[in-house]
């Protein structure tokens, strides 16, 4: 069997959730089908993830795959994976998002989750448009391309959805596209295993709503822009402002190592559990706090 | 100090809302600061560390019920606390926990509004918006503490509420509660009941997290990590949680979520009755203006008239059966409120002509004084 059949036939959902919205040659499922290879490197069990998006047409990926699935509202699928991780540090949590949903509606939970990181996966499928709603100009529709609400011309400028992370302190920041699926996997892989916030922007191809308004005739033709717009960031080192000139590049951006949110939470936790004027102050506000504690316990809750 | 309580302290009312929170069990907390409700979430911060919970200040209301409600999947006992104009930015998201059946509480300090309003004076506006602040039809439950006891007991009521329906609550409290400080015996952590969401019987295969019928109880609520793998959403979906359009399970959905609270409305009702027994003037009050009222009831009855107090402790769902019982009785029934006449609309609706009611709005960011109350009603009763 092969390795994509494998990978299918273990973390697809059984039964009648396929085929899926997409349109027929959407990015979107390879994305999805990178994520799940990139699981299946790890090996984690399936019980033991959760995947969290939130509206789109990247927010229906949870649907279709066979963990802990939460489909949320545009925008906060980081903010409930916020939740969902800080509840359960065992889980491996990934947000999938679109464009629009991690950087218009999302940003402000975006930007918050590079600077917090916490140990969660942020995946940005970015196809320059919102998809789903069909076709309206995105904060990453570059500068001049259409959408539905930009019939003349995209007058905005476009977000760097890495540059945003880098800046915003994520410490795992990468991008590849759908072109480049084998790359994809692996540095989504790359991703999880990082111990703290990682974001991977992953190109996509909305031929429905962007490719039509901007010429591109059919889903190959967009994954062939893919193929020849983009450098790997190795290459890129050798080449001048202007060889770059409407390129995007493609690799690890960023990879550092920062303490990482619940691991410094569960640090104070102990510090304070056994300074005598902290527990002290807690006794006074609570004055059954024994009881409390014990009922608080996790085997006891 | 009796066995039933511990001993005697003065709390304020935020305080006592946040130790309630933890003696129901609440382990996680998301919040973003805003006055008059902030006191909550600092006793949080300070006391989850301590408690093997978590606490995180998110960067707006948005986020901060959307991470209470991920904590809730993944098995936490979860609350935030907030104020109009937050209450108001987490509208969305209490729609997502009231349809995905997730449990979590939210606490509302009310303050004047709209908008920024009177960031430090007390209201009771958004008695409303609790009910219909989200979009869709839905059911929601909300209590209004009127001391500060009430604001331990009624925090773990909320707690209770959400883990027994699988539902967002609400406690409205005011600026005048959350800030009063009282002395206070809380109960002893025996004396109360904690109650926790039902988990799926070991070794069930098929989990369902959603009623597959009408009238089917509450199916148990797994969390993620279990053993059970499923999917949550907010598009309306079926037992299993997968979206569905199909018009039977569509219909069957919402009336669910709103049937399994509605149908509760009588038994979940509590109410304070004061001089009730033989009066023939009613108000109706809630939150901190019942405090008051119940000066005023004692004021009109040194005036001669025979007048009591229905002091509601739930707001949502408004449940009818004892006020029509009581509008059998009374002649008159006052309403007063820091609001423009938000629930007397309600009392209205049930008591359909059997008595006179009478809206006594108040929105000047003041509390009411006892002589308001009882000069409106010496007024109404034409004397
Ligand atoms: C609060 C709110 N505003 C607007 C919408 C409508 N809406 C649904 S999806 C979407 C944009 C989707 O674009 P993107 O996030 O890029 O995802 P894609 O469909 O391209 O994958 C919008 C605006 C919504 N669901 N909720
Ligand atoms: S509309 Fe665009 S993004 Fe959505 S499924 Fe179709 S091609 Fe993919
Ligand atoms: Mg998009």
């Amino acid at each position: 069997m092969s390795e994509a059949i494998e990978v299918a036939r273990t973390y697809l959902r059984p039964g009648k959730k396929l085929p899926t919205v997409w349109c027929g040659g959407c990015g979107l499922g390879i994305i999805m089908s990178a994520m799940l290879r990139a699981i299946a490197a790890i090996g984690v069990d399936k019980n033991k993830v959760a995947v969290v998006s939130g509206i789109g047409c990247t927010g229906r990926m949870p649907t279709y795959v066979d963990f802990n699935t939460l489909h949320t509202t545009h925008g906060r699928g980081l903010a409930f994976a916020t939740g969902v991780k800080l509840a359960r540090p065992e889980l491996t949590v990934i947000a999938a998002m679109g464009d629009g949903d991690a950087l218009a509606i999302g940003g402000n939970h975006f930007i918050h989750a590079c600077r917090r990181n916490i140990d969660m996966t942020a995946i940005v499928a970015n196809n320059q448009i919102y998809g789903m709603t069909g076709g309206q100009y995105s904060p990453t529709t570059p500068h001049g391309k259409r959408g539905t609400t930009a019939p003349y011309g995209n007058i905005e400028y476009a977000f760097d959805t890495t540059a945003l992370a880098v800046g915003a302190g994520a410490t795992f920041v990468a991008r590849s596209s759908v072109y480049h699926a084998r790359e994809a996997g692996l540095l989504i892989e790359k991703a999880i295993r990082h111990k703290g916030f990682s974001v991977v922007e992953i190109i996509s191809n909305c031929h429905t709503s962007y490719g039509r308004m901007n010429k591109f005739a059919s889903p190959v033709a967009m994954l062939e822009w893919m193929r020849d717009n983009s450098v790997s960031i190795k290459a890129a080192e050798h080449m001048d402002a202007d060889a770059l000139e409407g390129k995007f590049t493609r690799g690890v951006m960023v990879e550092s190592d920062k303490p990482e949110f619940i691991q410094s939470y569960d640090e104070m936790a102990e510090r304070v559990a056994t300074d005598p004027a902290a527990v002290a102050n807690v006794k006074k506000v609570i004055q059954s706090y024994d009881a409390m504690a014990d009922r608080l316990k996790p085997e006891n809750g | 100090m009796s066995e039933s309580t511990v001993k005697k302290q003065v709390l304020q009312g935020n305080e006592a809302c946040a130790v309630g929170a933890l003696a129901a069990g609440v382990n996680f907390f998301a919040g973003y600061p805003i006055t008059p409700s902030s006191e909550i979430a600092e006793v949080m911060s300070q006391c989850l560390p301590l408690m093997g919970g978590r606490f995180i200040q998110m960067e707006d209301e948005i986020a901060s019920i959307a991470a209470i409600v991920g904590a809730s999947l993944a098995g936490a006992k979860v609350m935030t606390a907030t104020s109009g104009p937050g209450f108001s930015l987490m509208q969305e998201n209490i729609g997502f926990a009231a349809i995905a059946e997730v449990p979590c509480v939210i606490v509302n300090v009310q303050r004047a509004g709209p908008s920024t309003g009177l960031p430090t004076q007390p209201a009771q506006a958004d008695v409303q918006q609790a009910r219909w602040g989200t979009h869709g039809d839905h059911a929601m439950i909300a209590l209004a503490p009127s001391s500060v006891l009430e604001c331990f007991t009624m925090t773990v009521d909320c707690v209770n509420l959400a883990e027994r329906y699988r539902t967002p609550v609400v406690l409205l409290s005011d600026e005048v509660i959350g800030h009063m400080r009282e002395s206070v015996a809380l109960p002893a952590p025996r004396t109360y009941k904690v109650e926790s969401r039902r988990q799926p019987e070991e070794g069930e295969t098929e989990y369902c997290p959603y009623c597959a019928c009408e009238g089917e109880p509450l199916p148990p609520l797994a969390a993620f990590g279990g053993e059970y793998r499923y999917h949550v959403t907010g598009l309306t979906h079926d037992a299993r949680g997968f979206p569905t359009m199909v018009k039977e399970e569509v219909d069957r959905k919402i009336r669910g979520i709103v049937g399994k609270i509605e149908g509760c409305a009588d038994e979940l009702a509590s109410y304070e009755e004061f001089m009730l027994e033989d009066a023939d003037v009613l108000l109706f009050a809630y939150g901190s203006t019942a405090r008051v009222a119940k000066s005023s009831v004692r004021q009109l009855r040194e005036r001669g008239v025979r007048a009591g107090l229905l002091r509601a402790r739930t707001i949502w769902p408004f449940s009818g059966a004892r006020l029509e019982e009581l509008a059998g009785q009374v002649d008159l029934v006052v309403v007063p409120e820091m609001n423009l006449g938000q629930l007397s609309l309600e009392v209205e609706r049930v008591i359909c002509g059997a008595a006179d009611v009478r809206a006594l709005g108040k929105v000047d960011g003041d509390l009411f004084t006892p002589d308001e109350i009882a000069g409106f009603t010496m007024e109404a009763v034409g004397r």
